[in-house]
């Protein structure tokens, strides 16, 4: 064995590692548990700051929209600005209730694994803006691309509760056929394309998707989903080089919640310079946006989308926001953050945000949305009897197992169909 | 002596070379501060700073070729990949670069590059969390490939794979880390604690890569198979009642063939048990091993029991894992075959 201290040495090794201090850069961590929690790093716009530039706009004029933050909502939770696009107060109320909806199926669902009943879950607390807001200001054929914190697109597509209940349960009513972990959801009829396990992987898809709209002559764009975290993976480039060189008619959203499972954003390259700016370095217009503001993630959404149907070419969106909960069931923050971190985010919760906005403008009230919050909670009950109907857990898997051999390919071949029957005899 | 279960072990084998040998760096996805999702870095950074002990972005192609980089230039790169589903990001930079830079260079550039990842199902982790992929990695050639057992080995191997100057990829068995199980889910979970093959010397030792170890001597068949099929197939013997010797591969690349081949030359029955899919498995090539070099001694045809062809669905996880029912059942047949 060869090491820098004995034995031979690899030919091209120089120096010692050992002997002198490392100069190696290790990016910043703001606070570990036990310590204060310390946003400072976090470069803020004052609300209504920023510009708002034709959508055909050339990348290189609006780098300051990658470096500042797209803001509408102020402290007061008034809308102003010129990214301030007055939406229907029914439009807003639509957003709430999508927004209160996925909160309380999160909870609901997060519930009911520490009962036992379903083996995974992931929840998308303090992150409802994102999908909800960005889903409303899209049209219903255009194809999203979501990552599993993206519960928020199927709630705002209407997909029924029920349906992602049972994937949840892998029963008779799962659209997965018991083949995909907990939450790795899809909808044809929604357009919301299935979920990967693999980070990354579906934003060149959504950039495929759009360049064959593109050649097929239709208006349909796309939209991808990330976390700031798998911006990191060769698919995050791979994606903004093919929608930058065919200028295909995509949105590439970079959800930054701050952390990567124990990972701070840092060590994605966020130390250096905002995720938006990533989109400039391929000639693609980068947009920085407070992902709690419901107002302003629909406004750059919007924006985008014009721009991509007009055939001006891609956006690249980061939505600023932070996961308040887990990263999943199997994780524990409180091991690499301090516990109360989300209790000092500077942006707030965008449910909070909006119904704030709404009582100020006085189309809301306090007791409207206790009764809308006791309304979709009863919803949330009354998907998961439903869905239990389809099979509990305590039953047993109620899935044929031999499912399992089927779409594998779309005709079973002869070895697949001897397998089938081998499991069939062994399970009598 | 010391008990460890498989994640304590694989830890103290890093902490050793940590410890012993100032070019050994760990890195990976989690790995630093929080010491991994599976726990298996826990304290090394505290120990070894955050310069030895590195947190990486999430790109396993960059982890590959970042560690290759380290490599040429004198380090000793352990990296780990979370789950071995998310090793194919870096397929490009293991099966191009890493396993043949010493050949293309003839020599004058190498990487004594270690990947560590978690394989295998049994933890209800759907189509990415359970996947088996060492049979893929074993048709490339230049790098070593490995999968331990109990805990003993695993920090043997660990500590001979980050001490080999060649390229190795070092499987762990997911199902294994705290305790030996056997594939009935049913049963309460064994832990490694009393078990002979957890107790692990705390300093250094190694385990040498490229030697199967006969896990249970008999003279009815011999079982071959490595990872958490090791403590199924015993569980089939017993289930069974029968003679079988079960060797423990540990080792794909470079192959023990003489320890194989000397069993079932003995036996004149071998069955192959691994996890992953058999369609073009690594059982595939024991398989034509052991026949060509045994084939005058064999009393029935080489049988194979493995994973179905099919990704490993998450609800239907039991009937997919090749149980000791299944394991038991090919027993049979081999014993009297029709
Ligand atoms: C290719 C690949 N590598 C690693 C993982 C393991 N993994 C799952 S989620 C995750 C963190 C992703 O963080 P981020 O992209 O920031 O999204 P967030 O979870 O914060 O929404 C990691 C490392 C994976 N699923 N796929």
């Amino acid at each position: 064995m060869s090491t820098l201290i004995d034995g031979p040495q690899p030919p091209s090794a120089v120096g010692s590692a050992g002997a002198r201090a490392s100069r190696l850069h290790i990016p910043a961590v703001p606070a570990r548990p036990g310590h204060r929690s310390d946003f400072g790093y976090l470069s803020l716009s004052a609300a209504g700051a920023l510009p708002r530039p034709a959508i055909d706009a050339r990348a290189a004029d609006i780098g300051e929209l990658a470096a500042g933050l797209v803001r509408v909502l102020d402290d007061d939770h008034r809308p102003v600005g010129p990214w301030h696009l007055p939406l229907e107060p029914s439009v807003l109320k639509t957003g709430l209730r999508h927004m209160l909806l996925t909160r309380a199926f999160d909870r609901r669902m997060q519930r009911t694994h520490r009962q036992g009943r379903i083996s995974f879950y992931i929840q998308s607390t303090g992150e409802e803006a994102v999908s909800v807001a960005q889903a409303m200001a899209l049209r219903p054929g255009d194809m999203l691309f979501p990552s599993y914190r993206n519960q928020g697109l199927f709630v705002a597509r209407g997909v029924p509760l029920v349906d992602l209940m049972c994937q949840l349960l892998s029963n008779r009513g799962d659209m997965c056929k018991g083949r995909q972990l907990p939450v790795m959801y899809h909808s044809g009829p929604a357009r919301i394309f299935s979920i990967s396990g693999n980070l990354a992987t579906q934003y060149p898809q959504a950039v495929g998707w759009a360049m064959a709209g593109a050649i097929k002559g239709e208006d349909h764009i796309a939209a991808a989903w990330i976390g700031e975290g798998s911006s990191a993976e060769a698919d995050f480039h791979h994606g903004l080089l093919f929608a930058s060189v065919y200028r295909a008619p995509v949105i590439l959203n970079v959800v930054n919640n701050q952390w990567a499972i124990s990972t701070f954003q840092g060590f994605a390259g966020g130390e250096q310079q905002s995720f938006a700016a990533r989109g400039p370095g391929f000639g693609i217009p980068g947009i920085r946006v407070d992902g709690n503001d419901f107002l302003a993630v629909h406004a750059v959404t919007q924006w985008a989308a014009q721009r991509a149907r007009a055939n001006h070419g891609p956006t690249l969106l980061e939505l600023v926001t932070y996961r308040a909960e887990a990263h999943s069931t199997s994780d524990d923050p409180s091991r690499y953050r301090p516990r109360d971190d989300y209790q000092h985010w500077p942006l707030g919760d965008p449910i909070e945000r909006l119904k704030q906005h709404l009582i100020l403008a006085g189309h809301w009230t306090e007791s409207a949305h206790q009764a809308l919050s006791a309304q979709l909670e009863a919803q949330v009950d009354s998907s998961w009897a439903e869905a239990l109907a389809q099979g509990t857990p305590e039953q047993g898997c109620s899935l044929d197992r031999g499912l399992m051999f089927e779409d594998v390919f779309k005709d079973m071949p002869e070895h697949l169909r001897r397998q089938r029957d081998a499991l069939a005899a062994e399970r009598g | 002596m010391p008990q460890m279960n498989m994640i304590q072990a694989l830890n103290s084998a890093m902490d050793v070379m940590l410890e012993r040998d100032p070019s050994v760096i760990v890195m990976g996805e989690d790995v630093g501060y929080f010491g991994g999702v599976f726990r298996v870095t826990e304290g090394l950074q505290r120990k070894y700073g955050e310069h030895r002990v590195l947190d990486t972005p999430i790109a396993e192609g960059g982890i590959v070729g970042a560690a290759l980089g380290r490599g040429v230039n004198g380090l000793r790169p352990v990296a780990e990949f979370q789950f071995s589903d998310y090793i194919y990001p870096a397929f490009d930079q293991i099966v191009s670069e890493l396993a043949r830079l010493r050949y293309r260079s003839a020599g004058a550039f190498w990487s004594p590059v270690t990947v560590r990842t978690p394989c295998g199902g049994g933890i209800r982790g759907g189509q990415t969390h359970s996947q088996s992929p060492e049979g893929i990695f074993t048709h490339v050639c230049g790098i070593k490939v490995v999968m331990p057992s109990n805990p003993y080995d695993a920090k043997g191997l660990l500590i001979a794979s980050i001490e080999d100057d060649d390229p190795v990829i070092f499987f762990e068995p997911k199902r294994l880390y705290n305790g030996p199980f056997d594939g009935t889910p049913d049963k309460a979970a064994v832990a490694w604690k009393g078990d002979p093959r957890a107790e692990v010397p705390e300093g250094h030792y190694a385990v040498p890569i490229g030697k199967a170890q006969i896990v249970r001597s008999g003279a009815a068949l011999t079982i071959v198979t490595y990872g958490t099929m090791v403590h199924v197939c015993e569980a089939a013997v017993r289930d069974t009642r029968l003679d079988a010797e079960i060797i423990d591969v540990r080792s794909m690349i470079p192959l023990d063939v003489d320890t194989l081949c000397s069993s079932v030359s003995r036996t004149g029955r071998c069955l192959i048990v691994h996890e992953a899919t058999g369609f073009s498995g690594f059982g595939a090539e024991l398989s034509a091993t052991i026949q060509e070099r045994c084939f005058w001694d064999l009393e029935a045809p080489i049988e194979r029991v493995t994973g179905w062809d099919t990704p490993y669905p998450s609800a239907f996880e039991w009937d997919y894992f090749p149980g000791p029912a299944r394991v038991a059942a090919a027993l049979r047949r081999l014993m009297s075959p029709p």
